[in-house]
């Protein structure tokens, strides 16, 4: 009987408040979410931030290594490529798009593969028969290969490369919804609410939707990096992006050949997707983490 | 059991036959005159056109049409390339065996490290070791490879100069294909030296390959490791006084590969892609090379029996990693 007095001065945490204890408990997300704002902010700023304009040329600069190396420039913090462009600007610049090609993936494979998985999870049937089939197809064939093919298809170019890695990534979203819409299906307040005279689309969107949306934000957060990841192959492979986009794939396309002369042109590109993937891995992880009541102590 | 069989062989009927619809309809999406594309050749004159189209089929209905690419298909004839006119499904076979040597080895380099490394971080759960091995996962699962293949041979090639920059074999060295793995030939051979320069070559390739499904091998078997490692019969074994490394090992680990042994064979179609960018930045001469040179060269015979192909091909692995859970995990088979 004590312990029921006790539990009166008990007020429960505000949702967000418990989720953001949980959240911030976890280093690495946080170290991550702050990589991530970093990125947003140079993105943001970039014209601003950088101190050259990306595709400034300047035939008396070629291949300058980084401002701390011997033959180094003050001018150049991170050297210059072959034509004389500064590599820190580049990078800069080239963060706008791999935001870019992150968000505009995701949007487009959430939205398609939440009325697919929405529609297939609600109506099941033939309807969710074949759409799950096909999601196997795109699933069976490697990512890359099938992304390829896209692009190989539709001309390589920056707007296809997104389209084609949209494609390739979109049944994890498919699969991901039409699971939790089965399984929200059979609560009680879906039939609650059709009791109440609910049609299709109000007990869709606005009543099992909107309890689906945990597992597609972390799936949504960990796509951005595999988003940016397979647009910058892409673009290594000559099928993104085109010279002279600085877009960071691209890049590393261009300082190919250079690998045995300037190691800088090489090495910069490729640590900025690193450590950027590694940023929205790491907040994706987090953010699960947070979200799974069944890892919370 | 039988019907397990049969049930997981049945699934795999409607996704090669999408295969081939996406295969079939891809010549057909490429912007331009089909008949061009297949041919590869440009402006083609009035009579060779319709010439060729009695050739290529295409004056016969759509339905038609795939039903006899259906009927090649399951013949094995695959068409020929634009650009050597040699049949696709041979010059597959004869790439093929140079990509599976590379995801093979990548994959031996994944597991023989990714797993004890798994263990030990699940055996010392947040501790220093822990967080170390689950970092250095999370930055291999995040790694672009074809920067890190550039880097590795700006290291080891440019830099320290102990590993050759491309290629499967020094040119000096000529070996009679026999199982078209140059490990195993070279080694049959009796050629030393030319074994030392097969895996000389094989290093770099394989390591670039292999931190992905390293990553990926690593953080599977410390999950694993970790659920099992709370059941009771853990307890159980403990409480009889036996020692921890015999409960790790035996009793743990052996429940704990179940999972395991099912990412790593998943881990193969993953492989697949990754070998397209592996064997570009290497000129590792396999299909993904192949492939990614069809694409310059315009060869859509090459790239439509490509894509079929690797696609069978991991289907096919994915069935044989699904069969075998079935086998050693009697449960899932309901």
């Amino acid at each position: 009987m004590t312990t029921l007095t006790d539990d009166h001065s008990f007020t429960p945490q505000h949702p967000l408040r418990e989720f953001w204890d949980y959240f911030s408990s976890n280093h690495g997300a946080v170290a991550g979410l702050v990589i991530v704002l970093a990125v947003l902010l140079l993105a943001a700023f970039a014209p601003w931030i950088a101190p050259y304009a990306p595709n400034d040329t300047d035939p008396s600069v070629f291949l300058v290594p980084p401002a701390w190396q011997i033959g180094g420039s003050s001018a150049y913090l991170l050297g210059t490529d072959a034509i004389g462009r500064d590599i820190l600007s580049r990078l800069i610049h080239g963060a706008r798009l791999s935001l870019a090609i992150g968000l505009v993936v995701v949007t487009l494979s959430v939205v398609i593969g939440t009325i697919l998985g929405l529609t297939a999870g609600y109506f099941r049937g033939v309807f969710e028969v074949a759409v799950m089939r096909i999601m196997d197809i795109i699933l069976t064939l490697p990512s890359l290969l099938l992304a390829i093919v896209i692009v190989a298809i539709l001309g390589p170019g920056l707007m296809n490369a997104m389209l084609a890695v949209a494609v390739v990534v979109l049944p994890h979203y498919v699969r991901i919804t039409r699971a939790a819409v089965i399984a929200e299906m059979s609560r009680d307040y879906v039939t609650a609410a059709r009791m109440n005279g609910a049609g299709h689309l109000r007990l869709m969107f606005s009543e099992v939707l909107p309890n689906c949306t945990a597992p597609l934000i972390v799936q949504a957060s960990l796509g951005i990096s595999s988003a940016i990841l397979d647009a910058a192959a892409l673009g290594f492979l000559g099928l993104g992006a085109q010279p002279p986009s600085p877009e960071w794939g691209t890049m590393l396309a261009d300082a190919r050949e250079f690998v045995l002369r300037a190691w800088w042109v090489v090495t910069f590109p490729g640590l900025a997707i690193l450590i950027t993937v590694l940023a929205f891995n790491l907040l994706g992880d987090g953010l699960r983490d947070a979200f799974d009541p069944k890892l919370k102590r | 059991m039988l019907r397990f069989l049969l049930t997981r062989l049945s699934l795999i009927i409607p996704t090669f036959i999408g295969m081939t619809l996406v295969a079939f309809f891809l010549i057909r999406m490429v912007p331009g005159d089909p008949i061009e594309t297949l041919a590869g050749e440009r402006g083609i004159d009035e009579a060779r056109h319709t010439e060729l189209l009695k050739v290529y089929g295409l004056d016969r209905p759509v339905m038609v049409q795939y039903g006899i690419y259906i009927g090649r298909v399951l013949q094995g004839d695959l068409g020929t390339s634009i650009i050597t006119h040699a049949p696709v499904l041979q010059e597959f076979m004869s790439l093929f065996p140079a990509t599976i040597e590379l995801a093979l080895a990548a994959m031996l380099f994944a597991v023989i490290i990714g797993i004890p490394a798994g263990i030990l971080a699940a055996v010392k759960r947040n501790t220093f070791l822990d967080h170390g091995v689950m970092g250095v996962s999370l930055t291999g699962y995040s790694m672009p490879i074809f920067w890190w293949g550039l880097l590795l041979i700006l290291l080891f090639s440019v830099q320290w100069d102990l590993t050759p920059v491309s290629g499967r074999i020094a040119v000096e060295y000529f070996i009679e294909p026999v199982t078209g793995f140059l490990l195993i030939d070279t080694w049959l051979a009796g050629d030393r030296d030319a074994f030392w320069s097969a895996l000389k070559h094989l290093i770099l390739p394989m390591i670039v390959l292999g931190t992905n499904p390293l990553a990926v091998v690593a953080r599977m078997t410390r999950s694993a490791m970790l659920e099992v490692l709370g059941e009771d019969y853990i307890r159980t074994a403990r409480a009889k006084g036996l020692s921890g490394l015999r409960v790790v090992t035996v009793h743990a680990l052996r429940n704990a590969l179940i999972s395991v042994v099912t990412v790593v064979g998943l881990q193969i179609g993953v492989l697949f892609t990754g070998a397209i960018l592996t064997e570009t930045i290497f000129s590792w001469p396999g299909v993904g090379k192949w492939m990614i040179e069809a694409i310059g060269r315009r060869d859509y015979p090459v790239l439509q029996g490509g894509i079929l192909l690797l696609g069978s091909m991991v289907m096919l692995v994915n069935l044989l990693v699904d069969v075998t859970y079935g086998i050693i995990n009697p449960r899932i088979r309901s």
